[in-house]
């Protein structure tokens, strides 16, 4: 039978995007509908003493305007819904518009309804809020001082969160003190604003005799919006629905339930009109959850000839003024737990502190957690490779967990699934000509050119989860994944499934794997997703959990379906059914090819049903739920080489290898879109991206125009390999790989600039590594070396 | 105020069609483009001529539609994503490419996209890389990091060249 599992087929998803003829959430206008805008605070803390919309009230077009005392006892809060236990958490109430205190530039005031998107623009600039500002706290680290201006005043020392991971403070303590070789830094992992290219969007539609609501939302996961929308506006489960149409990217930012959306769906019920909202640019940079904002105090341990023996961090994560949906796992269960990364460490010690600050909440960015911990961990292995004058590849072969010792437990707690590490290396240094290009690097040195080359190797935590281990952690829901596989009477076939991929392909793979289970052409299939009201409940696409957890309810289901086609088959060609061979699309008598019967056949006379076996019900499909019994490790080997100018700091790419390991591939051409996209979003952080606040809390990164993005013209064409490890925790094999190149790229590249940097004596600088942060440091150390010299 | 003028009527052939409507003048083109004609085909992503997700041709020139009003397009020929295919639906050469190499993810940027590569192709028939990605360095894409779109358009610009060969 041909197969598709493994064939880079082009997308079934593209058509309609490259025409025109999709559907994203700004996109839909429903008759009668109304527009809302949402006015929002200038000032990072203030006490709100009025607000005042009568003026905005009487505007043209204005319909209604609602501040924050029109919600009370009528919208609840915005919940928080991942509780990670032992950490002494605290969720201060999120307000869906504050009526007492604004507590970040962007919290919002008021939202307008008006007959058009101008009408209520137009009418904020009306509404007259009296503020008394109040001081404000924009750093974590000061956030925590005593006196320090608080975010919520129940929340003492702004400290949310203190959770700890590991096997054991005292004897990392010890290790570290009888080290050979001790690595200290401290190191700043800054804050992101994710920027997926379509802003946030919501459409709410209310009947008022059957007293439904509908929401269509820039959703990743439309069933979670669901349930948290239902506790907030009261709206029993079974008469929303939530629906994630075309959704324009989301990296996490379109994880969290906002207070936008709640909103939009209560205006809606109240005035009894359709409502939409789009965020405006600036909006989406303020008021859409912002990524990473670590400061952390790492210390690594180590023997002479390269032999780590220890970790110690202590990270100060800074969470913004409100806690966002699943915003303390990303710190801690996401981030804590990797630190040993692909290395054997004997001792790990981490200890997080979760802080509130008067800035945008901070969330899941593609990552989320794992590139704070891989950053650490490669910058750390860099420098402890420098300080003993070992090469950085070798000394990652020293410390990498061989491969004979799958599954692995971690100091951490995690098991590590499959893995192969140190040929994912080899495979980076063979494609890079390795040992060619170090020489080449001397050479350019003695001509004054500075290449540098930057290794990251990385093992990551992903495909979300066995849900028992969600409840341990705190998450507040399962992490399991569904699918439902329906053959029509005429053999065409959809698929219903609980996650909602917005980019990642999942309609093309999917139907690739349906195709090869039930044996119909790929062109039958069509995989349906993000609309509560047609897929069976699912927790959505974020921690690249949709392929290695959805597939494996896809695989489940399908050969259910194929199992129950072939008991049908069997007696309709009177025959058992372990006789049968099915091939090609179909079922046919083990040494008499001549009697056969298609799938198409068989789903024909499933729904006939006028001569099943005796006690089989009608029709042709199946569901399944598939709840992982671990989390998948994917893993590889990134490699960057830069060339740094010392008299402008400019960094130039010359090349970018990467070799992943995501298990087996379902379709090359979309893995490697993922790691291609995830890359650069990762070199973003590394040279440009940084969302930079003033010490009043005013964003000064509030437009495209100040956040800077990576641009076509800013990279080298990126070289992708794999290896293929597969994962024996799901049917298929596979692993995620969403964030893989995110997760590795940003050392990569890092290193690559500071091995470049080399010869001037600096080892270390904070990302984003801009020409400025360069020169300055280039000057600062030929300044040095002079007053050395003179 | 009843002196300023808030509304015009604008002729503009849109798609090859000829298209009357009366404006508010503030109006821009994409939103006239969106709302106004239900091509809701072009995207905006800033809103401040940044992301390049709301690029049209206006008189075969790649524009963004954000940062032009309605009324500016009075008498000119607008081209958007939804003119690019075939009246039988086929698709542009560039827009081929674009499925050919996946150069999309989830797809928003992608009509900007393929207007700037339509426009830059009819300028530069035999682009190198260099400047392909130049050309496509006013666009912001989050989702491919830029390479299959390069690739993309160098084929396209074959493509493009292909039948111009034949019939000479």
């Amino acid at each position: 039978m041909p197969t598709l599992f493994g064939t880079p087929l082009r997308r079934k998803e593209d058509p309609r995007l490259i025409t025109g003829h999709a559907t994203y959430t700004d996109d839909i206008r429903l008759p009668g509908m109304l527009y809302a805008a949402i006015l929002r605070s200038p000032h990072a803390h203030a006490r709100i003493r009025s607000v005042d919309a009568s003026e905005a009230v009487r505007a043209p077009g204005v319909v209604r305007v609602y501040t924050g005392r029109d919600l009370e006892g009528r919208l609840g809060p915005i919940p928080t819904a991942w509780l990670v236990p032992d950490a002494d958490l605290k969720t201060p109430p999120h307000p869906a518009l504050a009526s007492e205190r604004v507590r970040y530039a962007g919290d919002g005031v008021a939202m307008v309804v008006a007959e058009s998107r101008a009408a209520a623009r137009d009418a904020l600039e009306r509404i007259r809020v009296d503020y008394e500002p109040l001081p404000a706290v924009v750093d974590a680290e000061k956030a925590m001082e005593p006196g320090a201006p608080l975010v919520h005043e129940e929340v003492p020392g702004n400290l949310v969160l203190h959770w700890r991971a590991g096997n054991g403070a005292e004897a990392a303590e010890r290790a570290i003190a009888q080290a050979e070789v001790v690595v200290r830094r401290r190191l700043r992992n800054q804050r992101l604003i994710p920027t997926a290219m379509e802003p946030r969007a919501a459409v709410a539609q209310y009947n008022p005799a059957t007293g439904e609501l509908t929401l269509w939302l820039t959703s990743q996961n439309p069933h979670i919006h669901r349930v948290l929308l239902s506790g907030a506006l009261g709206v029993p489960e079974q008469k929303l629905r939530v629906v994630a149409p075309e959704v324009g990217g989301g990296f996490g930012s379109k994880i969290p339930f906002y207070p936008d959306e709640a909103l939009v769906a209560f205006a809606a019920r109240d005035l009894g009109r359709p409502v939409k909202w789009t965020e405006e640019r600036s909006e989406n940079c303020r008021a859409t959850t912002h990524g990473r904002d670590h400061v952390q105090e790492v210390v690594l341990a180590g023997t002479r000839d390269g032999r780590i023996t220890a970790l110690r961090v202590r990270a100060v994560a800074n969470l913004g003024a409100y806690l966002s949906t699943a915003a303390p796992g990303v710190p801690t269960i996401l981030f804590g737990l990797i630190t040993s990364g692909p290395y054997a460490i004997p001792h790990i010690d981490v200890e997080v502190f979760g802080v509130l600050t008067h800035t945008t909440p901070v969330e899941a960015y593609r990552g989320a957690g794992r590139p704070e911990a891989t950053y650490l961990l490669e910058r750390l292995v860099d420098l402890y490779a420098r300080e003993i004058g070992m090469d950085p590849a070798e000394l990652r072969r020293r410390n990498f967990i061989p491969a004979h010792r799958f599954p692995y437990e971690t100091p951490t707690g995690l098991t590590y699934d499959s893995g192969n590490y140190e040929r994912a290396l080899e495979k980076a240094l063979e494609a890079l000509d390795y040992d060619g290009l170090r020489k080449e690097q001397e050479e350019a040195r003695k001509r004054g050119r500075f290449l540098g080359i930057g290794l990251s190797s990385y093992v990551e935590i992903c495909g979300l989860g066995p849900s028992k281990v969600a409840g341990a952690v705190g998450f507040q829901g399962g992490l399991w994944e569904s699918a439902v596989v329906r053959v029509h009477p005429t053999g065409k076939v959809n698929v219903y499934i609980g996650s909602s991929p917005h980019g990642q392909g999942e309609e093309t793979t999917f139907a690739q794997v349906v195709a090869d289970e039930l044996g119909v052409p790929v062109e039958d299939v069509e995989i349906v997703h993000g609309d509560t009201a047609q897929t069976p409940m699912g927790w959505g696409t974020y921690g690249s959990r949709t392929t290695p957890v959805g597939s494996g309810a896809l695989a489940l289901a399908a050969r259910r379906v194929a199992e129950k086609a072939r008991k049908i088959a069997a007696h309709m060609l009177e025959a058992a059914p372990e006789d049968l061979d099915f091939r090609d699309g179909a079922f046919q008598v083990r040494g008499v090819p001549e009697r056969k019967a298609t799938i198409q056949q068989v789903a024909l006379q499933a729904y006939l049903a006028w001569n099943l076996p005796e006690g089989m019900e009608p029709a042709l499909e199946a569901s399944a739920f598939y709840d992982p019994s671990n989390f998948v490790y994917p893993f590889g080997t990134h490699v960057a080489v830069v060339e740094v100018e010392p008299a402008t700091g400019q960094v130039k790419l010359l090349r970018y290898v990467a070799v992943d390991d995501p298990g087996r591939v379902i379709n090359p051409l979309i893995v490697d879109g993922q790691v291609h996209g995830g890359v650069v979003q990762g070199i973003g952080q590394a040279l440009w991206e940084g969302a930079v606040y003033d010490e009043n809390g005013q964003l000064l990164t509030g437009s495209m125009m100040d956040y800077a993005l990576p641009r076509a013209g800013f990279l080298p064409p990126i070289e992708t390999y794999r290896t293929e490890t597969p994962s024996p925790v799901n049917p298929l094999g596979v692993k995620g790989v969403g964030e893989t190149g995110t997760i590795a790229s940003t050392p990569a590249v890092v290193n690559a600039v500071m091995d470049a940097l080399a010869p001037f004596g600096i080892d270390h600088l904070e990302m984003p590594l801009t020409p400025e942060k360069i020169w300055r440091a280039v000057r600062e150390a030929e300044a040095r070396k002079g007053g050395a010299a003179a | 105020m009843a002196e300023l003028l808030e509304r015009k009527r604008i002729t503009v052939r849109v798609n090859g069609r000829e298209v009357e409507d009366e404006v508010e003048v503030r109006t821009t083109l994409a939103d006239w483009l969106r709302e106004g004609l239900g091509l809701t085909g072009t995207h905006l992503g800033c809103e401040h001529g940044v992301c390049g997700a709301c690029t049209v041709l206006v008189d075969g020139q790649a524009v963004r539609s954000c940062l032009m009003l309605a009324v500016q397009a009075d008498g000119t020929e607008v081209r958007t994503v939804e003119g690019l295919a075939g009246p039988e639906g086929q698709l542009h050469p560039v827009q081929q490419a674009f499925l050919e190499h996946h150069a999309l993810q989830c797809g928003f940027c992608t009509p900007g996209f393929l207007m700037t590569a339509v426009a830059f192709l009819e300028e530069n028939p035999e682009p190198d890389e260099p400047s392909i990605r130049e050309a496509l360095s006013g666009n912001i894409c989050r989702c491919t990091g830029y390479q299959p779109i390069v690739e993309a358009v160098a084929d396209a610009a074959g493509r493009l060249r292909a039948p111009a060969r034949a019939a000479g």
